[in-house]
């Protein structure tokens, strides 16, 4: 049985602050890693691969060595056994591992891929001499479509491997082929999760640089993971992990595309320590789009198996996930972070699950917001649309007879996953309420009845997902080279003033509010006091950074313990200086006082002086006042909702527009409501955007067609709605917060809500599914088959 | 190389510059002006946004010479003098207008100039006239509360 509340109590926790970050943001005052010019900067330029697959014959430098300004040119021959970058997650015993070469040697595998490199002393000489060296290539056959790639005879993306395949996981729940035989009706559906570039509106940058007296090198990233990059930077490098200082200033957004370890970051570390000298790179918003990760990109074969009486009995999964040229750091185990999540918030027998990932000559692909999540929610509200749709039963009757019931939490599903807590029943109701379900259904009938050239359909999403990356010794069983803990140390300095140290690295969440709210109601300092240190691996030395939706499931923890560590010390040195026993002391508010003796009382900002000064402190005290925390997760947290979509759907141009979406999330307890309504509306619209708008288009040859902002539709505020948001608050119970996560729930739940919308409205014409996104023409053309095969099948259209 | 004289940020400034250099780079490389980001190379995201003679460009899309004896405005310079914030960067901070704050100077900058053409626009007419700024993070919904929110703040201000 879970609790649904609304939580009123708090002084800081659960109220709407202001952001501290927005002064700086709001008047120019940001310090972007691109801002930042030290004396005898060299700036490097990346010469990349005009051919998807080629062999390099010969590169001549020597035109570009020859302009004035330039200092070096290097190939792959200069750093022949360098990394560029690394993957920590083989994800079966058997994967083939490919090596990232930070200079091509001998071969390119994707348009992009970089075969030389330019130091100079400006950045516009840098790019100049890249058009002067030559470089001479032999052609090879690309590597595009993901079927063809597993077929006998296919050029291969790495021959050495002697096959496209990079892994097959499997993992089967339950005994499907026999619940198979039990059902009525299996409903099949081929989905396809197109290939996303994320565009951050920050492009990466680095800058590195030897500092100081030591033999220390400081690395100034666009980066949402500092902590884990400064491992893997020593571990590629060889340069030891602690002459390594990483800075992530402010990052202007991630998504996913931030988290990784990139061959420009090598090299510029590299380079620093090499020539002495601080190296400066900044990416062009086109060379983003082949030179940083993509997301998503899987074919997924779905079976539903059903009764007449619309009961689930199982499901089946096979995927086909397009890993690009060379796997990143988690590239292998994004499509399985949605592994155990197929069954969404639906009982079922069996779950049979099966992902091949496959080599492409395409950019790599790795975590893009959701990671995983994205691909198995949209495939279990597809499925359970289209399974109502052949049983004829109302959609959202499907979901209330299959979903788990509020009183069944905490509920074991059929993958394993204990659900802390959920109220499906609670947030659909809202939703269903802040929509106009029944009216819209309504003028659905009458628009049918009358004929209507532009149609309207309604999407329903009931999902959910698991936040907070996550119990070390999972993480550990699924053979990932990383625990998933947090840590923070919330340090009193004299003046009473704190400095919250947290290991999470925020790129636009607004961690330095959110964090400040948290340990302000457990210190009682109020949060202007509260200075958040983060993203800085000399001042933060512990840490593994912001992904997932982890940060405040799992740093929100740390900072919880720390704080109340902080109190605990202080309390034995205000009991101390009150001659009073510990036992006697009262904390409130940020003040210690006598039980029953109010007069006697000191304040936490007295006792950090105290804690400083040390002339009077316990026997055997040490001085100073801190506390400090490193938690590992007990668990998961599972975030749900129930979004709502309306869509009008011209059925003569296949135009889509989107009237009307209702976002009714629970993210259990919530620290400041107003950013998070900010992480649902971003997220909304970077899944309405997959879902309507973008996709990554490669030709034959393997050249990417959408390779600038001019090609790729990033919508603009033209394209999307005010959205209706609102919340139900049922708290997580795997720990005392009470928070879930919620960065990547819009962008988890909006794409089957649309396209379960369009679909909707062009049903009765027999349209089974849309390819996202749904543009004009993807439209236009789902409509044209459907009308074509339904006239060859006599009306049998599937 | 070509001289040029412009008031940037109410200061008067002035260079030889190369005649491709881009606005954008003469203000952050040059003068130092690193609150004005640049987002893409197509002239697509608007994040490099600043005012000339009071109305908004993109730095990215102006070479340096032809801001030649003109006034420039950037984010750094919409503050008045005694630091007091424009009322569309408070709104903005008022409505959670920004997340990252990457596109923030350019949308904000748009926001002024959309404002001082239509003081008092629909939600329709304020997505449209933003459109030619993208942002990655808030999907739009707090920008145009908070360009809206300014609107009726400066409003009440002049009547």
């Amino acid at each position: 049985m879970t609790e649904t509340v609304m939580r009123t109590d708090g002084a800081a926790i659960g109220r709407a602050d202001r952001r501290k970050e927005d002064a700086r943001l709001l008047t120019g005052r940001t310090n972007w890693t691109d801002n930042i010019q030290l004396p005898g900067t060299l700036h490097m330029a990346c010469l990349r691969s005009s051919m998807a697959h080629a062999k390099i014959l010969g590169i001549d430098a020597s035109a570009a060595l020859a302009l004035e300004g330039v200092v070096h040119v290097y190939t792959g021959k200069d750093f022949p056994e360098l990394a560029g970058s690394t993957c920590v997650w083989p994800v079966t015993d058997d994967i083939k591992m490919s090596h990232y070469p930070a200079i091509c040697v001998d071969e390119v595998k994707y348009a992009g891929d970089v075969v030389a490199i330019v130091l100079a002393t400006d950045k516009n000489t840098a790019v100049d001499a890249l058009d002067l060296i030559d470089v001479d290539y032999e052609h090879l056959d690309a590597v595009v479509d993901m079927e063809e790639a597993l077929k006998p005879g296919s050029p291969l993306v790495h021959s050495d491997m002697g096959t496209n395949e990079c892994y097959v996981a499997k993992m089967p729940c339950g005994d499907y082929e026999a619940v198979k035989a039990r059902a009525d009706r299996i409903v099949k559906r081929r989905f396809i999760n197109q290939r996303l570039i994320p565009n951050p509106m920050e492009p990466r940058a680095v800058v590195a640089a030897p500092r100081g007296m030591s033999d220390e090198l400081t690395i100034w990233t666009a980066t949402q993971i500092p902590h884990v990059l400064r491992v893997l930077l020593a571990l590629l490098t060889g340069i030891p992990e602690n002459h390594i200082r990483v800075i992530a200033p402010d990052v202007g957004g991630g998504f996913g595309a931030k988290l990784q370890i990139y061959r420009e970051e090598v090299l510029a570390l590299v380079l620093a320590a090499k020539i002495g000298k601080p190296i400066k790179w900044t990416e062009t918003r086109s060379e983003h789009m082949v030179a940083t990760h993509h997301g998503r990109d899987q074919i997924q074969d779905i079976e539903l198996a059903v009764t007449n009486d619309g009961q689930i009995l199982g499901m089946k999964v096979d995927l086909l996930a397009d890993m690009g040229a060379y796997l990143q750091i988690i590239t292998p185990g994004t499509p399985l972070l949605g592994m155990f999540m197929y069954s969404g918030v639906y009982k079922m027998e069996a779950l049979d699950f099966t992902c091949t990932g496959v080599y492409t000559t395409k950019t790599p692909t790795d975590a893009y917001r959701g990671a995983g999540r994205p691909e198995s929610t949209y495939a279990i509200e597809r499925i359970v649309d289209e399974a109502a749709a052949e049983l004829g039963i109302e959609p959202l009757e499907f979901r209330r007879k299959n979903w788990i019931k509020h009183e069944e939490f905490p509920y074991t599903q059929i993958a394993g996953l204990t659900y802390d807590t959920g109220n499906y029943e609670a947030a659909t109701a809202r939703a269903l309420e802040l929509f106009g379900y029944d009216e819209l259904r309504a003028e659905q009938a009458a628009r049918r009845a009358s004929g209507d050239t532009v149609q309207l359909g309604i999407g329903i999403s009931t999902f959910t997902e698991m936040c907070g990356l996550a119990p070390s010794r999972t993480l550990g069983a699924l053979k990932y080279v990383a625990g998933g803990w947090e840590h923070c140390t919330i340090r009193a300095l004299p003046t009473g003033k704190i400095e919250l140290i947290t290991g999470t690295s925020p790129h636009g969440q607004g961690h330095e509010t959110a964090w400040s709210q948290i340990a302000s109601d457990i210190i009682g300092i109020p949060v202007e006091d509260i200075e958040v240190v983060h993203g800085d691996t000399g001042r933060a030395p512990y840490g593994m950074d912001t992904y997932g939706s982890r940060s405040l499931a799992v740093g929100g923890q740390a900072i919880k313990l720390a704080g109340e560590r902080l109190v605990e010390k202080a309390k034995l040195i205000a009991a101390h200086q009150l001659e009073a026993s510990p036992d006697d002391i009262e904390f409130s508010a940020g003040t210690y006082s006598v039980k029953g003796d109010p007069e006697k009382s000191t304040t936490i900002q007295a006792v950090a002086f105290e804690a400083f000064t040390a002339h009077n402190l316990p026997d055997g005290m040490e001085p100073t006042l801190s506390g400090e925390s490193t938690v590992d997760p007990m668990d998961f947290s599972y975030p749900h909702g129930t979004h709502l979509a309306a869509m009008e759907v011209d059925t003569e141009t296949g135009k889509v527009t989107l009237r009307k979406y209702v976002a009714v999330d629970d993210c259990g307890v919530q620290i400041n409501p107003m950013i998070v309504e900010g992480q649902v509306h971003g997220g909304l619209a970077q899944g309405i955007a997959q879902a309507m708008f973008e996709g990554a288009l490669y030709d034959n040859d393997g050249n990417l067609l959408t390779g600038s902002m001019g090609d790729y539709l990033l919508p603009s505020a033209a394209d999307l709605p005010s959205f209706i948001t609102d919340r139900t608050v049922t708290p997580s119970t795997t720990h005392p917060l009470g928070t879930k996560g919620i960065g990547e729930a819009g962008a988890i739940a909006s794409p089957p809500a649309i396209i379960n919308g369009v679909v909707d409205a062009i049903r009765h014409l027999g349209v089974t599914d849309v390819f996202m996104p749904a543009s004009p023409q993807n439209v236009w053309r789902a409509i044209q088959t459907a009308q074509s095969s339904s006239t060859d099948t006599n009306g049998g259209a599937a | 190389m070509t001289h040029i004289s412009v008031t940037v940020d109410g200061l008067h400034r002035h260079g030889d510059v190369e005649p491709r250099l881009l606005l954008v780079h003469w203000l952050r490389e040059d003068l130092g002006l690193v609150g004005t980001p640049v987002g893409c190379d197509t002239s697509n995201c608007g994040a490099c946004t600043v005012l000339v003679d009071g109305r908004s460009v993109k730095s990215c899309s102006v070479l340096a010479v032809q801001v030649d004896g003109r006034s420039v405005t950037t984010i750094q310079g919409l503050s008045q003098e005694d630091g007091e914030w424009h009322p569309v960067q408070k709104a903005f901070k008022e409505c959670h207008g920004l997340q990252c704050g990457f596109c923030t100077p350019g949308m904000v900058m748009a926001s002024v100039d959309l404002l001082s053409e239509n003081p008092d626009p629909t939600e329709e007419e304020i997505r449209n006239g933003l459109e030619g700024n993208l942002c990655r993070c808030t999907g739009y919904h707090n920008i145009v509360k908070a360009v809206a929110t300014a609107a009726a703040e400066m409003k009440g201000a002049s009547s």
